[in-house]
């Protein structure tokens, strides 16, 4: 490391500097701060997910200041929180332009995000030191679909309503404390105006609030271990006489100049959605939405928002039948705990699956199905714990992993297309299927990584100079 | 089932000083970097101002607030003299007074008292159908805002001269405002030496016929 002069700056700089880190924070954070020279594609997403969250407030700010949380009608008989809507897409001065990029933003966000998790996924992101990042980041990702759900229902639509009934009902399922859990969410019996005024309080502060400490929470302790990369070598293994890694470029100048490319990308595709094609063919705005909220008459066809989706085929996969799968499950797990372990592993991993099992039979498959389509986000934050492999990055791993990632992917898309679609025999029964593999992707992780040919990690990132 | 070997310790503590470059920033000014860190700057900027012109835009008043703010029309016949009559404009109250000759008459003597006799004072803006003794088209009827210049509170009518109605005895008669104590004569002329600085402002307004009166709105168009 350089020998430290403390040096003084002069000026207001070094007034500020005396009283606040802002020096050492801009070298510690960005002009010193090292990250790999090999950052691909996948890696714009971070950066990319933090100026959609800027979006999200700003915009979000802008549309509060005409919104109106009220269910009750107005003198013509339209709610009023929907009237508000109208009237900003109307009446307002640009209004339109805000709120489509509001609600882009909020498909977009999900978009990012997912791609972000997949960088984290294929390049082993979340291995060790950086498991505490991944579990800020499923911390994160479970705000934001909260935030998403709460949202959706201000705009006190048919889908909003309805959606809104169906997953609060979710809580309903769970057994003995399930219906008052429902009516202490809702404020009221059914969904209303109580209802309404609680998501607007969570949606405008409480989860943005939570969401921007757990976003700099992220970030910090990515900074103190350094970033991962495609090849999953450790830059900080080799560095040279001043202490800089070999294969780490400052952050600013060249990924701040980076990233601006790929803000400007993004702003294309973000503003050509926004301005041609807002409602996204029902995806983004959905058409049902545009009717007002009707507590007494059900849309025809009910999904929530594409990116619930795949985890809504999972809830609609757990039927009675499927609970005899997730029986057969257990009972093949009681057994690996059996033969497989000792002493107190052996005994109790077995009971407590043999307790799992026949739970899964005492309670009704309606609340396991709450139970599945939570467990599939909450699986992800003991990822670090599952992955057992000799190597972090897919392209160090056996031929064959690389197609099950193919799998786990397109089988992620299948489940979300059955999503949208309205159930049926078939449809459910793919459903199951996938929902099989992908509790078993990650639940048989200790087994399949220690299965195959590993390629050598390299010394050296893996870079062109262009 | 084979065994790799990891690359050394994950966690990178035990580091090596290894022969090889690392980066290296560019020593001295770079003239073409120059040019191209104000060029994309600039377009930075315009392209910022572009985008925060349609969120500022959106606070300016919707339609809806536009059209609440149309001019209104007010029926004057059944106005006795003495009397004032109140409607809503802009959200503000305006008042409509018919005075009487004995307040017309008051307005000559009490000039010496007042801050802005003449309306010279350009904060506020008067109309120059306005700009008289009696501010106001119509010697008879005085069309203007009842909020206080101060701080925005309505004042009460005090039309009684004199020191009946809780005000001094050389009272000649006009508004008073009960938060800080400004006080205005029958053409709502601010008296000197007190908190508000400027008379009472009269909108724009024409009378439509001998009975009917609009207000926000005159010859030259709308207010």
């Amino acid at each position: 490391m350089a020998a430290e002069k403390v040096v003084q700056a002069s000026g207001l700089l070094g007034w500020v500097d005396r009283r606040f880190p802002l020096i050492s924070l801009y070298k510690g954070h960005l002009s010193e701060y090292y990250a790999p020279k090999n950052f691909n594609f996948f890696y714009f997403f971070g950066s990319l997910a933090m100026l959609v969250l800027v979006l999200q407030i700003v915009t979000g700010i802008f549309l509060v200041m005409h919104y109106k949380p009220d269910a009750s009608l107005n003198a013509a008989g339209i709610p009023v929180a929907f009237a508000s809507v109208e009237y900003i897409m109307r009446e307002v001065p640009f209004g339109w332009v805000i709120r489509y990029m509001h609600s882009t933003g909020a498909s977009a966000f999900f978009v990012v995000v997912f791609l972000h998790m997949f960088r984290g996924l294929i390049y082993g992101s979340y291995r060790e030191p950086r498991e505490l990042i991944w579990i800020f980041g499923c911390l994160i990702f479970l705000c934001l679909m909260a935030e998403a759900f709460f949202g959706y229902l201000l705009p006190w639509g048919q889908m909003s309503f309805w959606g809104a009934q169906v997953i609060v009902n979710l809580f309903a399922a769970v057994p003995l404390i399930g219906p008052d859990l429902a009516v202490w969410i809702r404020g009221d019996f059914v969904v209303g105006d109580a209802t309404l005024n609680r998501f607007f309080a969570f949606h405008v502060i409480a989860i943005p609030l939570v969401l921007l400490g757990l976003v700099a929470a992220h970030i910090i302790a990515l900074h103190e271990v350094g970033s991962n990369n495609p090849d999953g070598v450790e830059i900080k293994a080799k560095k040279d006489n001043n202490g800089i890694p070999l294969d780490g470029i400052p952050f600013h100048p060249y990924y701040t100049v980076h990233d601006v490319v790929g803000i400007a990308g993004f702003a294309l595709i973000f503003f050509a959605v926004v301005f041609f094609m807002p409602e996204g063919g029902g995806y983004f705005l959905e058409f049902n939405n545009f009717i007002p909220a009707d507590p007494l008459v059900t849309p025809s066809h009910i999904a929530p928002v594409w990116y619930f989706t795949p985890y809504y085929s999972m809830l609609r996969a757990t039927t009675d039948i499927f609970t005899w799968v997730m029986v057969a499950s257990a009972a093949i797990a009681a057994g690996y705990f059996w033969v497989k372990q000792q002493g107190l592993l052996k005994v109790g991993g077995a009971v407590a699956m043999i307790v799992l099992a026949v739970a899964f039979r005492v309670f009704d498959a309606k609340f396991w199905g709450v139970v599945v389509m939570g467990g599939a986000v909450i699986i992800m934050f003991f990822l670090p714990w599952l992955d057992k492999s000799p190597v972090k990055s897919i392209r160090q791993r056996p031929g064959w992993q690389k197609w099950l990632y193919g799998v786990f992917v397109v089988n992620f898309f299948v489940l979300g297309y059955l999503g949208v679609m309205p159930p049926t025999t078939a449809g459910t029964i793919v459903s199951q299927v996938g929902t099989v593999f992908y509790f078993g992707f990650f639940l048989l992780m200790p087994v399949w990584t220690r299965m195959g040919d590993y390629k050598p990690v390299p010394e050296r990132v893996s870079f062109q100079a262009h | 089932m084979s065994t790799v070997q990891p690359n050394g310790p994950l966690l990178g503590l035990k580091s090596e000083v290894t022969e090889g470059e690392s980066f290296s920033m560019p020593k001295g000014a770079e003239p073409s970097r120059r040019t191209w860190m104000i060029t994309c700057g600039a377009a930075g900027g315009v392209a910022a101002a572009a985008v925060a012109v349609p969120f500022a835009a959106s606070m300016a008043p919707s339609e809806k607030a536009r059209s609440a703010g149309a001019p209104v029309e007010v029926e004057i016949a059944d106005l006795a003299p003495g009397g004032v009559k109140i409607v809503e404009w802009r959200g503000k109250p305006v008042w409509v007074v018919r005075r009487t000759p004995e307040m017309l008459e008051s307005l000559k003597g009490v000039e010496a008292q007042l801050a802005d006799p003449g309306s010279d004072r350009k904060d506020v803006p008067v109309p120059e159908y306005a700009k008289n003794q009696h501010r106001s088209i119509k010697p008879e009827f005085l069309v203007t805002v009842g909020i206080c210049t101060h701080l925005g509170c309505s004042p009460v009518s005090k039309f009684a001269a004199g020191g009946s109605d809780g005000m001094t005895a050389d009272w000649t008669g006009g508004f008073f405002c009960p938060c800080h104590g400004s006080t205005f004569d029958m053409a709502g002329r601010v008296f000197a030496n007190k908190p508000a600085p400027d008379n009472l402002e009269v909108p724009r307004h024409m009378y439509l016929s001998d009975t009917k009166l609009v207000i926000g709105r005159d010859e030259k168009g709308e207010a």
